[in-house]
């Protein structure tokens, strides 16, 4: 029937006229990695650290141009500073975070950064939505980023690991 | 010693001489003083944090406005907590980004406590390993003018490491309020589609 959730995301991001993805990847992200890299009307830049993404969308901003930054949880914790450029500049920034540290995780390092990844994202003024449900993907992501470029503020989706599949580590 | 190293705000001055519509970015602190100084415009956009990402707002911008030249103009204190960023700009390689970075070696604005490029960390060294092949260092006035004959026909990212003398200049504060900042920046440059 519909397609699926990395596809749905893709399709929303396209829409909301998103020009530059800017991510560190994260194996939850993979497929949505591809198409946009395989997207002509988007440019894609692999970071070294997060933070360097939110720096970057802020000049794209800047600049005319829409953005979306992709990461896993972890990288959360490399950005809380550099989003006070957004918060303080009040420029939107939409975010698509991959959870590790939840359901079924089996790396125990996880945990510490998954488990505050939205706490210290709130704490941080970011508005946070969290979805655990890929029927809801295209409904939530759609919403977020409007709210995100229509009112110039932080917004990040979470995307629970009930959605992305645990981790294995025994292939 | 001290009183041959170029002076910041003279360098600023030249190297923002001829910028006609450039888009120029600051680092914070000193280097953002420096700008609103001696080149103040709507087209400067301010930082007052974000510390080690100015070259990658730079990256940014320069991607969403490819037909402009964009220039960070930042220190070494600043580019130094953003040497990722370095290698990040080198992969993506922009033919109308510049990076200029005055190096004072010293974390001025904090009192001026002394930076890796102080104790021989090469910051142009860093930018040709990661692969910007137009990085070079500058500390004559002669050398200077040289860099700066070249720097606006560049059709590759290039990145300046100019050393300059850590004394201290009058202020010169730009202003510091984000939206406001943002907003005169983004009318020049978009016009009405800024509040689109
Ligand atoms: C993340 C972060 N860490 C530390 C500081 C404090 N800080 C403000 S300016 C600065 C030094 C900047 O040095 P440099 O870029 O060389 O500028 P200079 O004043 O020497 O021109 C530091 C450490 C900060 N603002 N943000
Ligand atoms: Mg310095």
């Amino acid at each position: 029937m519909s397609a699926d959730w990395p596809t749905q995301i893709f399709e929303e991001l396209k829409s909301a006229d998103v020009r530059q993805v800017a991510f560190v990847p994260d194996a939850g992200h993979s497929q949505l990695i591809r198409l946009c890299e395989a997207e002509p009307t988007m440019h894609t830049v692999t970071l070294t650290t997060e933070e360097e993404g939110i720096a970057m969308l802020g000049g794209a901003w800047a600049g005319g141009q829409r953005g979306a930054l992709l990461m896993q949880s972890s990288g959360v914790g490399n950005c809380i500073n550099m989003l006070s450029l957004q918060q303080e500049y009040r420029m939107p920034l939409f975010a698509l975070v991959t959870m590790r540290g939840d359901w079924g995780e089996f790396n125990p390092q996880q945990i510490p950064m998954g488990q505050s990844t939205g706490p210290v994202l709130e704490a941080a003024g970011v508005l946070v939505y969290r979805c655990d449900d890929a029927a809801l993907m295209a409904d939530t992501v759609r919403h977020a980023a409007a709210l995100a470029f229509n009112t110039s503020r932080v917004v990040a989706v979470l995307i629970g690991q009930r959605v992305v599949g645990a981790k294995n580590f025994f292939k | 010693m001290s009183s041959e190293l170029l002076k910041r705000r003279s360098v600023v001055a030249r190297v923002l001489r001829d910028r006609g519509d450039t888009l120029v970015v600051t680092g914070l602190g000193n280097s953002s003083y420096d700008v609103a100084g001696t080149s103040d415009s709507a087209h400067n956009f301010y930082l007052w944090g974000a510390m080690g990402g100015a070259a990658v707002f730079g990256l940014g911008l320069a991607r969403a406005q490819p037909g402009r030249r964009v220039l960070v103009i930042t220190g070494d204190g600043e580019m130094l907590m953003g040497l990722g960023s370095l290698a990040t700009v080198a992969v993506d390689a922009p033919a109308n980004l510049g990076i200029v970075v005055l190096d004072n070696e010293r974390f001025a604005e904090t009192g001026m406590q002394a930076t890796h490029t102080a104790r021989g960390v090469d910051l142009a060294g860093i930018a040709r390993a990661a692969g910007i092949a137009d990085a070079c260092l500058v500390r004559t006035a002669d050398e200077l003018e040289r860099r700066m004959e070249t720097l606006g026909a560049a059709k590759t990212t290039t990145f300046t490491v100019i050393k300059v003398s850590s004394e201290p200049n009058p202020t010169a504060l730009p202003p510091r309020d984000g939206p406001y900042i943002r907003s005169r920046f983004r009318e020049a440059l978009l016009g009405a589609a800024a509040h689109r």
